[in-house]
């Protein structure tokens, strides 16, 4: 079932059109990325769900319902401009933050405590804001947007600014979250986040949707039939030449042929095994998967206009 | 609802918690009554003696008048219209005309040269009125005083230039006037351009879109001229608090001036109230002269309405100028990049403190009528013309237009604070800015 969707979502600002007949679907209880170039329309997208900005035409269901202002108090948005007031306390500020989403100042009090010892920051509380690196105030603000148990969670960018030891965490909490019942929209450029943590995936492109999906199904559509493999042998590099197959790359290293090529015959590989083992022994086969972000980089230089391709 | 009030009590408790904030606190008594003082103070002291032709055409009070410190009488056989051309030609500051205007009345306008102050006009008309009583009493011989408070010829002082033939005004209630003019100016200024470097800095510091997902833009914009404004009521509030405070410790130290005896002498002086008339003196010696100064300037002037009229302009003046002063700080990324918009903005304050003395000049004026009803410059202008006395009327219309212009004011910032916060890069123009107007939703 799916939590949250847009629906052939127009908007335009002055002469310049920002989406044009835009649907996304976010199964429940699922990490949906959402990707694109700059200036592609995500921010757009996400400011009409949090109704910051309102779409020209168009639906936005939330749990079947059409989007309503007490939606707010269900959805956490972490913007990709975001910041805190410099000279107001950490705790004040949290607090305040969280109050301004409908909790309570005691029930609010009581779960940033938690939060605080969980990420290890409780002496930060009474600190000023200007007193903390960048990555410590983005920790801030992360607790801040989930603290209200939101039933869907925005994310934009939610990684920058932050070390790979905190990456990491981050990326735990926001898989842990959805593991607890959010479902979880996820923007980003950082194509290894996405391959590790999006269910699905929607790639949005000169204001149009052009892609979406599925990430294992989307990566297996795109494959190229490539295969690494490594061959006991002593025949030479040259030797090696399996039938239905383009060798891409091949080098010896002592005894062992490591060998890239690309199926010709489609989908094959059962054959081009029986072939292999009879040039030598095999110690590791497997397909090459594209990554997302060769996906990424592909379609949006086939979707964009001859002349412009330069620019990108 | 509920949410903005949160907004405006963070609004508030921030800036009142300032350092800034306690000490403005603490000066603006002593700085206000230092602009109030001061120059009555200077004229107290500045041994300035007024020299008075006196044309008396009634014949009573030739040579009687006596002189004081401040006040020289000269008496004068010309006619009123050579007396004033002398008193010009010879560089005195006016002639006093004394006139029998009625059976029970006269008057004794004063043809200035100079400004003059409510202490000396109130004497003359005090020792006028002694006078005057002290000659009924000896020439209807036998009457008795209950008598005299009935059948008594009353003397009225007013003031016209020398110059101009207008209406003058005691040297007080220009100083009044200009005073309340400059403060509503400094007021709406300070704590309008205090909501555009509040809006800045959400800006700036990127926290906006973080808000705006929990409230609309709308009320963040409310919110804070709101707790702004609230932060100026307080620091005003408490400004009069800590002048009261002043006073009665002044009160305190130097307890003769300010005894209630001495004030009823001064603002009641019941004349020939058992009392032998000549010595019925309205102006004690004995009190500071300083003090006195400034205690008839409070004792005259409707302070009261002053307040009330000063609150209201202050507040709505302020509500439509931080309005647009939001809008400025949610259309650039930084406070050099507000001149450009800061400057039409402005203009029409500016104007009205320069037009400050043309409007003292001539309160009931056309150009002062306009200034006062126009709600750019009607939260100055209007203050200023108060103190000389503004007609019920025009008083409404003025506040009418306000009340009008702050809501269509409030309404068109909205709609570009709501594009401008989440605007960076390039500072916009006013094309741009029109179009953010007209964007929906």
């Amino acid at each position: 079932m799916n939590f949250f969707e847009a629906r052939n979502i127009w908007k335009s600002y002055a002469a310049h059109q920002a989406l044009k007949d835009v649907t996304i679907s976010v199964p429940e209880q699922s990490v949906y990325g959402l990707l694109g170039p700059n200036g592609a329309g995500k921010t757009t997208l996400i400011r009409i769900i949090n109704q910051i900005t309102a779409a020209d035409r168009g639906e936005v269901l939330i749990g079947g319902k059409p989007l309503r202002p007490e939606h707010i108090h269900i959805i956490g948005y972490l913007p990709e401009e975001r910041g805190l007031y410099k000279k107001m306390k950490v705790g004040e500020q949290a607090l305040y933050l969280t109050r301004l989403k409908g909790i309570p100042r005691g029930e609010a009090e009581k779960r940033l405590k938690i939060w605080f010892k969980k990420f290890d920051i409780l002496h930060w509380w009474n600190k000023k804001v200007e007193e903390l690196s960048k990555g410590m105030q983005q920790k801030v603000q992360f607790i801040v947007t989930v603290l209200h148990k939101p039933k869907l969670l925005i994310f934009d960018e939610p990684f920058s600014g932050f070390d790979p030891i905190n990456t990491q965490l981050l990326k735990e909490e926001i898989l842990a979250l959805r593991d607890e019942g959010a479902t979880i929209i996820f923007s980003t450029h950082n194509m290894a986040s996405v391959e590790e943590i999006c269910d699905d995936i929607a790639l949005i492109h000169r204001s149009e949707k052009i892609l979406e999906g599925k990430v294992s199904e989307i990566r297996r559509r795109f494959s190229e039939q490539q295969y690494a493999i490594e061959l006991m042998t002593e025949k030479t590099v040259d030797e090696i030449r399996p039938e239905g197959c383009k060798t891409l790359s091949a080098e010896r290293d002592n005894g062992l042929v490591r060998l890239r090529v690309e199926l010709t015959t489609a989908d094959q590989p059962n054959h081009l095994l029986q072939e292999l083992m009879k040039l030598g022994e095999i110690k590791h086969f497997h397909e090459i998967m594209p990554g997302m972000n060769d996906i990424f980089i592909r379609l949006v230089n086939e979707n964009n206009p001859a002349k412009n391709n330069q620019s990108i | 609802m509920n949410k903005i009030w949160l907004i405006i009590q963070r609004e508030y408790l921030t800036r009142v918690k300032k350092r800034s904030f306690i000490i403005m606190t603490i000066l603006g008594p002593l700085l206000m009554a230092g602009v109030m003082i001061l120059p009555v103070y200077l004229s107290q002291k500045s041994d300035k003696v007024y020299q008075l032709l006196v044309v008396d055409e009634t014949g009573l009070f030739t040579d009687r008048i006596r002189d004081t410190r401040s006040l020289q009488f000269t008496s004068t056989e010309d006619p009123i219209a050579k007396a004033r051309e002398r008193a010009r030609a010879e560089r005195m500051d006016g002639v006093l005309y004394i006139m029998r205007e009625s059976v029970t009345r006269v008057s004794a306008p004063i043809f200035f040269e100079t400004q003059i102050g409510i202490s000396n006009i109130e004497y003359i008309r005090s020792e006028l009125q002694n006078i005057l009583d002290e000659v009924q009493l000896l020439s209807e011989f036998g009457i008795s005083k209950q008598e005299l408070d009935t059948r008594k010829v009353r003397v009225n002082v007013g003031l016209i230039d020398n110059q101009t033939d207008s209406i003058g005004n005691p040297v007080e209630l220009s100083i009044l006037s200009l005073a309340s003019g400059l403060v509503i100016y400094f007021f709406i200024f300070m704590f309008g351009s205090l909501v555009m470097r509040g809006v800045i800095e959400e800006k700036t510091s990127r926290i906006v879109e973080v808000i705006i997902s929990s409230v609309r833009p709308f009320q963040l914009m409310m919110g804070k001229i709101i707790g702004v404004a609230m932060v100026g009521l307080t620091q005003f509030l408490l400004w009069i608090v800590f002048t009261m405070v002043i006073v009665g410790f002044v009160s305190v130290a130097f307890p003769e001036s300010f005894s209630p005896d001495n004030l009823m002498q001064q603002q009641f002086t019941p004349p020939g109230n058992g009392v032998i008339p000549g010595e019925n003196l309205a102006i004690n010696p004995d009190v500071n002269p300083f003090l006195e100064g400034v205690y008839s300037l409070l004792d005259r002037i409707p302070l009261v309405s002053i307040l009330f009229a000063f609150l209201f302009y202050f507040l709505f003046g302020y509500l439509m100028y931080s309005a647009m002063f939001a809008a400025i700080g949610s259309a650039v990324d930084n406070e050099a990049d507000t001149q450009q918009f800061m400057l039409p903005v402005t203009i029409p304050m500016i104007f009205a403190i320069v037009m400050s003395s043309f409007i003292m000049n001539n309160p009931q004026g056309p150009v002062a009528f306009w200034l006062s009803i126009i709600p750019f410059t009607s939260p100055i202008t209007m203050m200023m013309r108060i103190p000389f006395g503004v007609p019920l009327w025009e008083l409404g219309l003025s506040m009418a237009s306000l009340l009008l212009a702050f809501l269509v004011m409030t309404w068109l910032a909205g709609k570009i604070y709501r594009t401008g916060i989440l605007m960076y890069g390039k500072k916009p123009t006013y094309r741009e800015l029109w179009k953010w107007i007209r964007y929906s939703g």
